[in-house]
């Protein structure tokens, strides 16, 4: 680390010191619970603006909506666990800015926290249809919060007609669980493909022949011009001119990291706020997690949306607060379930990577990745132990032979060995 | 409400009481179980929530889906008789006072 170890912010925060954790998303919860266990025995404070105690999102546009999941399970900690670990946990609160000299934030309501560290965890926020486009109109939805669930699940009737502006992984997982529900499904997206900055061709075209099998009708390389319908959406003209019939629209057009308070108090914001590979801002006292983070490493600034990102970059951060001194080593992997389809992605593949297909025996199969000869990323669907042993191999930079990889015959406990 | 025991990985132990119903992943979630990272909030896409049952419980439990089981073999820590998800099992009173062991990665 670049600090000097005689840097105020460098020591180890004791007992009489306080941590700041804005946001309490998956990240910032686990920043707590981490410095707990990593010794911290100061002052925690958890701040998030939603009025819920930390809960799980990725089941939000699943098996919540689905109704499979209770309210009361997507709860990450029983109510009495921020007693027992001495969180003060202040939901429903804003922070409205950040006292970089004075090392303080200010609440929405002006009350004045001061801190030895802070940690940014402030996540990303859905991206919303232009006015333009969106008019103002009722039945537009987009899927962020359990509260964006809460609305929209009374919205989704059987026989009724969902459009989904975007083909990503929230919006296909929401024309899935749709269809599930009777209702027709348009997604339209403006690439020739879903997933199409998020999967390679190979996996987006899996998954998009999946969807049209099922009922899903996809409207590939278009944009919507303007939603049609008085006050409530009734539907979608298409830049084409193409009119789509909807009652209900859900926009899964991306996130956008939340940085408007690290901005305002003055730090760098590229993609995200900034941090270097240890999770440490420009400001040496103040430390970023999660979704809203944009990692410095060494092939590259890294900035992800996903569970695993979170609960790594918040473990990373608290351990370095403690005194780690360790270097961010991400391990990206991510799922999603469409339909009967379990898709499980580890590595990051890139367009121009050397895709080989493993055919399974059943529906499963999965797609490795190679970049300069080396193996990056798997893909597997249906295909859990492909995915495993892929991801096993990539965490100790093995690369499997291509040929082995393509070989139905060859049994996948062969590649666990490889070099 | 049944009593969960977890033994860790460092050999101590952690009895919790479980609400039936809740999973076996999401109790030791909220008991901060060391070892239980349930990465994919029980969605049996991650493997990191793998425990060791007793094996005169597993009939108990009802079936291991065809995911799961594949899941299992390729877990970080070696497969045992007793190997389980913890994400797909509910809590019941047929946990109650068993030892769940949570295997050294």
């Amino acid at each position: 680390m670049s600090l000097d170890a005689d840097h105020p912010a460098a020591a180890i925060p004791g007992n009489e010191s306080s941590i700041l954790i804005v946001g309490a998303g998956q990240a910032g919860l686990f920043t707590a619970e981490k410095l707990r266990a990593n010794g911290f025995a100061g002052s925690l404070t958890l701040i998030g603006d939603e009025p819920d105690a930390p809960y799980q999102r990725p089941p939000l546009s699943k098996a919540y909506l689905l109704g499979e999941l209770e309210r009361d399970r997507l709860k990450l900690k029983a109510e009495d666990w921020y007693a027992k670990n001495r969180i003060a946990l202040r939901l429903g609160t804003r922070v409205a800015s950040i006292d970089r000299a004075r090392q303080c934030v200010c609440l929405a309501d002006g009350t004045m926290l001061a801190y030895d560290r802070l940690v940014l965890a402030t996540g990303a926020t859905a991206r919303k249809l232009p006015q333009a486009i969106s008019r103002g109109l009722a039945g537009i939805f987009t899927i962020r919060t359990l509260a964006d669930i809460d609305a929209l699940r009374p919205a989704l009737e059987t026989n009724g007609k969902l459009l989904v502006v975007g083909g990503g992984y929230i919006g296909l997982e929401i024309a899935a669980v749709a269809r599930g529900l009777g209702m027709t499904v348009d997604v339209v997206e403006a690439s020739d493909r879903p997933l199409a900055r998020v999967a390679s061709a190979e996996t987006a075209r899996a998954v998009e022949d999946l969807h049209r099998s099922r009922g899903v009708t996809f409207h590939l390389g278009k944009a919507v011009s303007e939603l049609l319908g008085a006050d409530r959406v009734t539907g979608a003209r298409l830049g084409d001119g193409t009119i789509i019939a909807a009652d209900v629209v859900v926009a899964g057009i991306g996130g956008m990291p939340q940085t408007t308070l690290a901005a305002e108090a003055g730090f760098a914001i590229d993609n995200g706020i900034a941090a270097d590979a240890y999770g440490r801002t420009g400001d040496p006292f103040i430390w970023a997690a999660g979704d809203c983070a944009n990692f410095s490493l060494p092939g590259g600034g890294l900035r992800m949306e996903s569970v695993g990102n979170a609960i790594d970059s918040a473990d990373l951060v608290a351990r370095n607060i403690m005194g780690a001194r360790q270097p961010y080593k991400p391990k990206p992997w991510f799922w999603s379930d469409q339909f009967d389809l379990k898709l499980q992605i580890a590595g990051l593949s890139r367009p121009g990577d050397t895709v080989v297909v493993r055919q399974g025996a059943g529906s499963g199969r999965s797609h490795w990745y190679y970049r300069e000869g080396q193996f990056v990323a798997v893909d597997g669907l249906n295909a859990p132990r492909d995915y495993l042993i892929g991801k096993r191999l990539l965490a100790v930079s093995a690369s499997p032979d291509p040929a082995q990889v393509a070989d139905p015959v060859l049994a996948l406990e062969a590649l666990a060995s490889s070099k | 409400m049944p009593t969960i025991r977890f033994l860790l990985a460092d050999g101590a132990e952690l009895a919790v009481e479980a609400e039936s119903g809740r999973t076996l992943m999401e109790t030791a979630l909220e008991n901060s179980v060391p070892g239980i990272i349930a990465e994919c909030n029980g969605s049996a896409a991650c493997a990191t929530c793998h425990v060791v049952l007793p094996e005169d419980i597993m009939s108990a439990l009802g079936p291991i889906s065809e995911h799961e089981n594949d899941m299992l073999d390729f877990a970080e820590a070696p497969r045992e008789p007793g190997s389980r998800l913890s994400c797909q099992i509910r809590v019941s009173d047929a946990l109650d006072n068993v030892s769940v062991r949570i295997p050294a990665a």
